[in-house]
């Protein structure tokens, strides 16, 4: 079967070929390295031509995150894609979706920061990600992709979660995952959504008042504040149900282990090596992976630690999930953390040696 | 003669459009907003697009806009009206869209939307209401301020030293290559309502012929903000504002 054809591509690439598969409406986007090669995919592929999706060169992040407000409050499926300063550009557009309730995606690759930072991989727009990172109490639904594979599934997640939910959500990836390439399967062809299929799955979209409904209006205005409580503790209801039913995470080598590390992301794949380094040595440890980090896998977590003597969180930041890791083991547990930054991608020995140096002495 | 045999259809000369919802309007009296909402109405509806119009709102005064008009609207954050209304009109070719956004939204934080949706040659239609100064907050300078005027933030007058100059963004609109019709209107007396109606037509007909961006600026009048009754502030948009921003077309490819 062709839908089965192995691959091998960059995880910016699989991306991008795998929105033209799964029927995606339209990309709007902003060049920034390391993520231009989803913008030259689409722009290289043509898909205007094949499936109709559409594909623009906005002015700006600003503009960009904008065209998916206006095109997912007119009910299509959309995305936009950056890199950490583009995407904190973007995040009053992100919060206008949340308060709209709008599906769509943003896709971020990191690089280091602060500022304009580095081109290099870095993991620390996790706070951003996981709190909102605009104004105001509401959360982004994020999916954390360690494989080129990931990078290609998770598209068509993302929009499934994002119109479920009627949320926008994230691929939180970085520089490590965008550029290194890897084998993966796309997935199979299916058509763009008809304009019937939109108005059935989206009665609430901006696309002309019919004579049997109401107009229509996507805002986040609410000047009675009785009223905008009551938006709120929707919003609250909805986070609580995503909590309940969309965590997602992998586990490795657990069961018999002494010592969890809990990576995301690029962090993970290498803490895969890590434990593997480490059992030769005679140390068990397994890998706890969240794949969502919005909803956090915590009871998993929590359940996970359970009588292991310690629990390591290795990431690229400067000490980020830790914070969500000890918030779901709420002491029960010894929890440390070891991460690099400015861009530097830590070894897999670098992490036994925290391992051993936190926990073994 | 009774009053109820006079109320006829036939004797009718004007009857509000039914796009406009039986909802009181927050303007305040003599501002322009109303007229223009009506205009706007009236063109949707005689076009025959009620059910395949979706307006984009401004932040601004304008920013309640959806509820005095019976069709879809999505309400955009300050500025990135164009932006919203790019990808809407790009994903439903078919449909009328248009943003309706004032100075500040339009001149000022959004200039960089405005601009560059109108060079791309979106087929859409901007109406730019100006009345120099930002009414919604409370009269503060608007980019389009004119050298002298009073606001909160230039209490003492706009000085060229201290605030920098009106922007024209409707003259610079007339030379992207992406506008199809740019042109300037008022809405202070019957004849100038006409005129930007007939504007207003034009535009959205050629957004839906796909011929490119308009832009129809109407010079608008506020009477809050000014600090002038309603006739004093016509008066003072007739003598300042014409003079600054001159009516009639800057643009216009059909012809």
């Amino acid at each position: 079967m062709a839908e089965q054809e192995v691959m091998l591509m960059k995880g910016n690439e699989a991306i991008a070929r795998a929105a033209i598969r799964v029927g995606v409406d339209g990309f709007f986007g902003y060049p920034i390295t390391p993520q231009s090669e989803i913008i030259e995919t689409l722009s290289l592929e043509k898909p205007w031509e094949t499936t109709g999706m559409v594909v623009l060169q906005a002015e700006s992040e600003v503009a960009s995150i904008n065209m998916v407000y206006g095109a997912a409050g007119a009910g299509k499926r959309a995305f936009t894609s950056s890199s950490s300063p583009g995407v904190a550009l973007m995040q009053e557009g992100i919060t206008y979706m949340a308060g709209c309730e709008m599906p769509g995606l943003i896709v971020n690759v990191q690089r280091g920061g602060p500022g304009l930072g580095t081109i290099q991989p870095s993991q620390s727009d996790y706070f951003q990600a996981t709190r909102g990172g605009g104004n105001g109490d509401y959360n982004v639904i994020v999916l954390a992709p360690a494989s080129v594979q990931e990078m290609a599934d998770f598209v068509d997640l993302a929009f499934d979660l994002a119109f479920k939910y009627r949320n926008p959500a994230m691929i939180l990836s970085d520089g490590v995952i965008g550029q290194m390439m890897e084998k993966v399967v796309l997935p199979p062809f299916r058509p763009r959504r008809t304009e019937e299929e939109i108005r059935k799955e989206c009665p609430w979209a901006t696309i002309g008042r019919t004579k049997d409904r109401q107009p229509n209006i996507m805002t986040s205005l609410e000047l009675t504040s009785s009223v905008m409580e009551a938006r709120n503790i929707h919003f609250q209801e909805k986070y609580a149900e995503i909590r309940e039913k969309e965590v997602r995470y992998e586990t490795l080598d657990c069961d018999d282990a002494d010592y969890i590390i809990v990576s995301f992301g690029s962090a993970a794949r290498i803490a895969q090596k890590s434990i593997e380094i480490a059992r030769e040595e005679g140390i068990k440890v397994g890998l706890f992976r969240p794949i969502t980090l919005w909803p956090f896998p915590s009871k998993a977590i929590a359940e996970m630690a359970k009588g292991k003597k310690g629990v390591l969180v290795a990431e690229i930041n400067a000490g980020q999930m830790v914070e969500d890791v000890k918030l779901a083991i709420n002491g029960a547990n010894s929890v440390e953390y070891f991460g690099r930054l400015g861009g530097i991608v830590p070894e897999p020995d670098e992490i036994v040696e925290a391992l051993k140096k936190q926990f073994i002495k | 003669m009774d009053k109820n045999e006079i109320i006829q259809p036939g004797n009718l000369v004007y009857k509000k459009p039914t796009l406009m919802n039986n909802v009181p309007m927050h303007y305040c009296p003599g501002c322009s907003h109303g007229v223009v909402h009506k205009l706007v109405a009236e063109v949707i509806e005689e076009m025959g697009m009620e059910e395949k119009s979706v307006g984009i709102c401004p932040v601004g005064c304008a920013v309640f806009a959806y509820r005095y008009l019976d069709i879809d609207w999505q309400e955009a954050a300050h500025g990135r009206a164009p932006a919203v209304a790019t990808a809407i009109k790009r994903l439903w070719p078919d449909r009328l869209v248009f943003t309706y956004q004032g100075d500040g939204d339009l001149a000022c934080i959004g200039t960089a939307e405005t601009i560059h949706a109108l060079n791309r040659g979106e087929n859409i239609t901007i109406i730019f209401i100006n009345n120099a100064i930002y009414g919604m907050t409370g009269g503060q300078m608007a980019p389009t301020t004119l050298m002298g005027q009073k606001t909160s933030t230039c209490p003492y007058g706009r000085e060229p030293e201290l605030h920098g100059y009106p922007l024209k963004i409707t003259e610079i609109a007339a030379t992207l290559e992406g506008t199809c019709y740019v042109t300037r209107q008022s809405v202070e007396t019957v004849s100038a309502i006409r005129k930007a109606k007939k504007a207003i037509r034009k535009a959205f007909e050629n957004s839906m012929n796909g011929l490119g961006s308009n832009l129809v600026e109407i010079v608008s009048s506020c009477s809050s903000g000014w600090k002038l009754t309603p006739l004093k502030a016509n008066e003072w948009m007739e003598e300042n504002m014409f003079k600054f921003y001159p009516k009639g077309d800057l643009k216009d490819t059909t012809k």
